[in-house]
C-alpha cells in the first residue's frame, strides 16, 4: 500500500484533536468570530478523548463563598508550588461560565431548591456527564465554516522562521494525506499514555487511567520544531479501583470512603492529603508489608450502593459491571487501590508546552490547551474549555490585527498560480509515510518496540516495579535504550493506514519518554513523592522552586530552568 | 478489555466502527462488525451505546477478575437500561434516568 493523493486544505484556524478542548475551541471562536475552522481528529468527535465513556462530576469548579484565587491557592499547595500562577488565576475565573454553558449545551446538573448547583466537596459540581462529548459534538457538526475530519491523524506541523503555517498527516481511512495550512494552530490533542508498563498485562493492556489512544503527539510534534516544554517531571500516577482502573473519587467524596490497610487501619492521614501523598502512602503500606490497601466502603447503605452503580455506569461501567457480576456491591466487600503506571499530562499535573498567559506556545500562531498544556495543573475538564477559549480569543484577536509574520505559503501559491499544490515539505513527508508502508524488510513488530519501551521505562525510569523510584545511573541506561529503540521504529513495517498510525504513536511516545527522562534527572530533589521519587536526592530544597523546562535540539533535549512565574500581570515569551 | 459481537443481532450499519475513539473495529464486506484491534480497547462502551440492536456486549478480561458476564445497554425514553447476562443465565438490570444528576 501506498499513499497516492495529497489533500491540501487551507483555513483560518486549524484545531488538532477534537476532545473536550478542541470541541469547545471550535465553539469559541465561531460564536465570537467569522473565522473558519477545521478540526483534525484522529478518531471520532463524537467520543474521542478522556471523555468517551463519560465523566461523573465537574471537577473544577469555584462553590458559592469561594474565589478564584481560593483555586489558585489549592492547585497550588497539591503541586507544591511549582504552578505557573498566572495560567491558574486566569483559568480559574473561567471555570464558572463554562458550566454554565455545558447546561445550555443540555449537560444535566444536580440543583437545590434554589436552582443552585449542588457542590461535592469545595471545588467539585454533580452532574451527569455520560453524554458531555456527543453533547459538545453535536454543537460543533452545527456550527457553519467548520470542518471536522474524521480519522485524520496529524504527524508534524509546517514551521518557518518559528511561525506555524499548518500541520501534515494522513487519512486512516482512505489512504491520502492532508497538507493543512492554517493561519493559526490550536493543539489539543491531550497527554501521553502507554510511557510506561501498564497495570494490566496482555489482553487487559489498555484497561487504564488515561485514554491509550492519546499518545503525546502533541508534545513529540511540538519538540520536533524546538518548542519549550515545562515540568515533565511532574508525573501524574492515579489512584484507582483495582483492576478496572476506574475512579475512586467518587467513593472517597462521595461516600466518604478512607483508604484503609489491610489490618483496616485509616493510613491516609499518615502520609498527607495530596494526589502524590495519596498515591505514596498505598506504595509505603504495600512495601512495608501492610497491603492490599482499599477503600472502605463496607457498611455504606444499599441505598448509597445503588446510586454508586449508577454513578459509576456514568464513566466507568467496567467497574459496575465487576461489582454486578461477583454479586457483590460495595457496601458487602471494601475496594481494592493501587497506582496506576506513571503518565504525561497537564491537566491533573502540569506537564506540557510552556505557554504565554494567552495560551501560545513559543512558536508564533501555536496555541496549547487542555492535558497538552503546561503549567496549570487541576485543570480538569472546565479548565481544558477555560484553555481554549482563552486560546481561541486571543487567536481571534491576532487575526484581526493580522498578526502573521509568515506570508510564505501565498506567496508560493501566487507563483505558481494554485493554492492547492503540495509543498515540498510535504512531498518529503509522504516519501516517510510511504517508506514505512513499503517495508517489507523488519524483524520487529510495532507492538513489540512498544511492549520494549515500556520495560525500559517501568524498570529504569520509576515504574510500577521500581515503586515509581529512580536514581540518575537508571536513568542514564533508560535514556540509551529509548535512544536505541528509537533507532530501531525508524525502520518499522505498516501494512495498512492503521498500522501507520501505529508506528507515528510509537515514535511519539518515545521522543516524550527521552524528554520525561532528561526532566526528572533536571529536577535533583524529591519534590512529589512517586510522581518523581529521585532516590538521589530524597529531599526537597528551596533552590528548587523553579521549573524544569526543556527544548528538543539537534536530536538533544537541552534542560534550562526558569523562575517562578506568579499572577501579576501577562507572562510573554521573551528569550 | 473487549466486547463480544453477536454476528446474528448485527445489522452491518456501521455505527460503532465510526464512533470507537480508538478506531479499532472494521466492517466484513457483508458489512458485519468485527473488533480488529481486541487488545487495544479502553472499555469506555461508546460501541455498545451505540449499537440499537444489543449486537456488542462488553466483558472483563480474566486479568480484571472477569466471570465471563456481558454488559449490553439500550435505551428506553430517557433512560439507559444496562443489562448484565451472567454465565448461569441469569440477568440483572439498572436503570439510569439521563434527566438525573449522580448523587455522588
Amino acid at each position: 500500500m501506498q499513499i497516492d493523493i495529497t489533500k491540501v486544505l487551507n483555513t483560518d484556524i486549524l484545531i488538532i484533536g477534537g476532545g473536550a478542548a478542541g470541541c469547545y475551541a471550535a465553539l469559541t471562536i465561531r460564536e465570537r468570530s467569522g473565522y473558519s475552522v477545521i478540526i483534525a481528529e484522529k478518531a471520532n468527535i463524537k467520543r474521542s478523548g478522556c471523555l468517551a465513556a463519560g465523566v461523573n462530576a465537574l471537577n473544577a469548579y469555584i462553590v458559592e463563598g469561594n474565589t478564584p484565587q481560593d483555586y489558585v491557592e489549592y492547585a497550588k499547595k497539591d503541586a507544591d508550588g511549582i504552578v505557573r500562577e498566572d495560567l491558574l488565576f486566569t483559568m480559574s475565573e473561567r471555570l464558572n461560565q463554562v458550566a454554565e454553558r455545558l447546561e445550555e449545551l443540555g449537560l444535566v446538573f444536580l440543583k437545590d431548591e434554589g436552582g443552585r448547583y449542588v457542590a461535592r466537596g469545595s471545588r467539585n459540581i454533580k452532574i451527569n456527564g455520560e453524554n458531555i462529548k456527543p453533547l459538545l459534538a453535536d454543537a460543533v457538526k452545527k456550527l457553519e465554516a467548520v470542518t471536522v475530519l474524521n480519522r485524520v491523524n496529524i504527524t508534524d506541523y509546517i514551521v518557518e522562521n518559528n511561525e506555524i503555517i499548518g500541520a501534515i498527516g494522513f487519512s486512516i481511512e482512505d489512504s491520502s494525506a492532508y497538507e493543512i495550512r492554517a493561519k493559526k494552530v490550536l493543539c489539543a490533542t491531550g497527554g501521553a499514555a502507554g510511557l510506561y508498563r501498564p497495570n494490566n498485562p496482555g489482553f487487559s493492556r489498555h484497561k487504564m487511567w488515561y485514554p491509550p489512544f492519546n499518545t503525546g503527539a502533541g508534545y513529540a510534534m511540538g519538540m520536533k520544531c524546538g518548542a519549550e516544554m515545562t515540568t515533565f517531571e511532574m508525573r501524574f500516577i492515579a489512584l484507582r479501583c483495582k483492576d478496572t482502573i476506574a475512579p475512586t473519587g467518587t467513593l472517597a467524596q462521595g461516600v466518604g470512603a478512607k483508604q484503609v490497610n489491610e489490618k483496616g487501619e485509616v493510613y491516609e492521614t499518615k502520609y498527607g492529603l495530596t494526589t502524590s501523598e495519596r498515591v505514596y502512602g498505598t506504595v509505603m503500606e504495600n512495601l512495608e508489608g501492610r497491603g492490599p490497601c482499599y477503600l472502605k466502603t463496607e457498611g455504606i447503605s444499599k441505598k448509597e450502593e445503588e446510586s454508586l452503580k449508577k454513578a459509576y455506569l456514568n464513566m466507568a461501567p467496567s467497574q459496575t459491571l465487576k461489582w454486578m457480576e461477583s454479586g457483590k456491591g460495595a457496601s458487602e466487600q471494601n475496594v481494592e487501590i493501587e497506582g496506576t503506571e506513571p503518565y504525561i499530562v497537564g491537566g491533573h499535573t502540569a506537564s506540557g508546552y510552556w505557554v504565554d498567559t494567552n495560551r501560545q506556545t513559543t512558536i508564533h500562531g501555536l496555541y496549547a490547551a487542555g492535558d497538552v498544556a503546561g503549567g496549570c495543573p487541576q485543570k480538569y475538564v472546565t479548565g481544558a474549555m477555560a484553555e481554549a477559549e482563552i486560546a481561541a480569543e486571543h487567536m481571534i484577536e491576532a487575526l484581526k490585527r493580522n498578526d502573521t509574520h509568515n506570508t510564505q505559503f501565498d506567496k508560493k501559491a501566487d507563483r505558481s498560480g494554485k493554492q492547492d499544490t503540495a509543498s515540498d515539505r510535504m512531498r518529503d513527508q509522504v516519501k516517510e509515510y510511504n517508506r514505512f508502508l513499503g517495508n517489507t524488510e523488519t524483524i520487529y513488530s510495532i507492538e513489540e518496540l512498544e511492549e520494549a519501551m515500556q520495560k525500559v521505562m517501568d524498570c529504569y525510569a520509576g515504574g510500577i516495579t521500581s515503586h515509581y523510584k529512580y536514581n540518575e545511573r537508571q536513568l542514564g541506561i533508560a535514556r540509551e535504550k529509548i535512544k536505541q529503540l528509537m533507532l530501531l521504529s525508524d525502520n518499522v513495517a505498516a501494512g495498512d493506514m492503521h498500522e501507520l498510525m501505529f508506528v507515528y504513536e510509537l515514535k511519539e511516545r518515545l521522543l516524550v519518554c527521552l524528554a520525561v527522562i532528561a526532566h526528572l534527572e533536571g529536577r535533583k530533589e524529591t519534590r512529589w513523592h512517586s510522581f518523581a521519587e529521585n532516590t538521589d536526592y530524597p529531599q526537597k530544597s528551596q533552590e528548587w522552586m523553579k521549573y524544569v523546562n526543556s527544548r528538543y535540539e539537534n536530536g538533544t533535549l537541552k534542560i534550562f530552568y526558569r523562575d517562578l512565574v506568579g499572577k501579576e500581570g501577562q507572562y510573554e515569551h521573551c528569550n | 478489555m473487549s466486547i463480544v459481537i453477536d454476528r446474528k443481532r448485527c445489522t452491518g450499519c456501521g455505527k460503532c466502527v465510526l464512533v470507537c475513539p480508538g478506531g479499532l473495529m472494521k466492517q466484513e464486506k457483508d458489512g458485519t462488525a468485527v473488533m480488529k484491534y481486541p487488545k487495544d480497547c479502553w472499555g469506555c462502551a461508546s460501541c455498545i451505546k451505540e449499537c440499537k440492536f444489543g449486537a456488542i456486549a462488553l466483558y472483563l478480561g480474566t486479568e480484571l477478575g472477569g466471570r465471563g458476564g456481558k454488559m449490553t445497554v439500550s435505551e428506553k425514553g430517557s433512560f439507559l437500561i444496562w443489562r448484565v447476562k451472567k454465565t448461569d443465565g441469569t440477568i440483572e438490570e439498572i436503570a439510569v434516568d439521563k434527566r438525573e444528576s449522580n448523587q455522588y
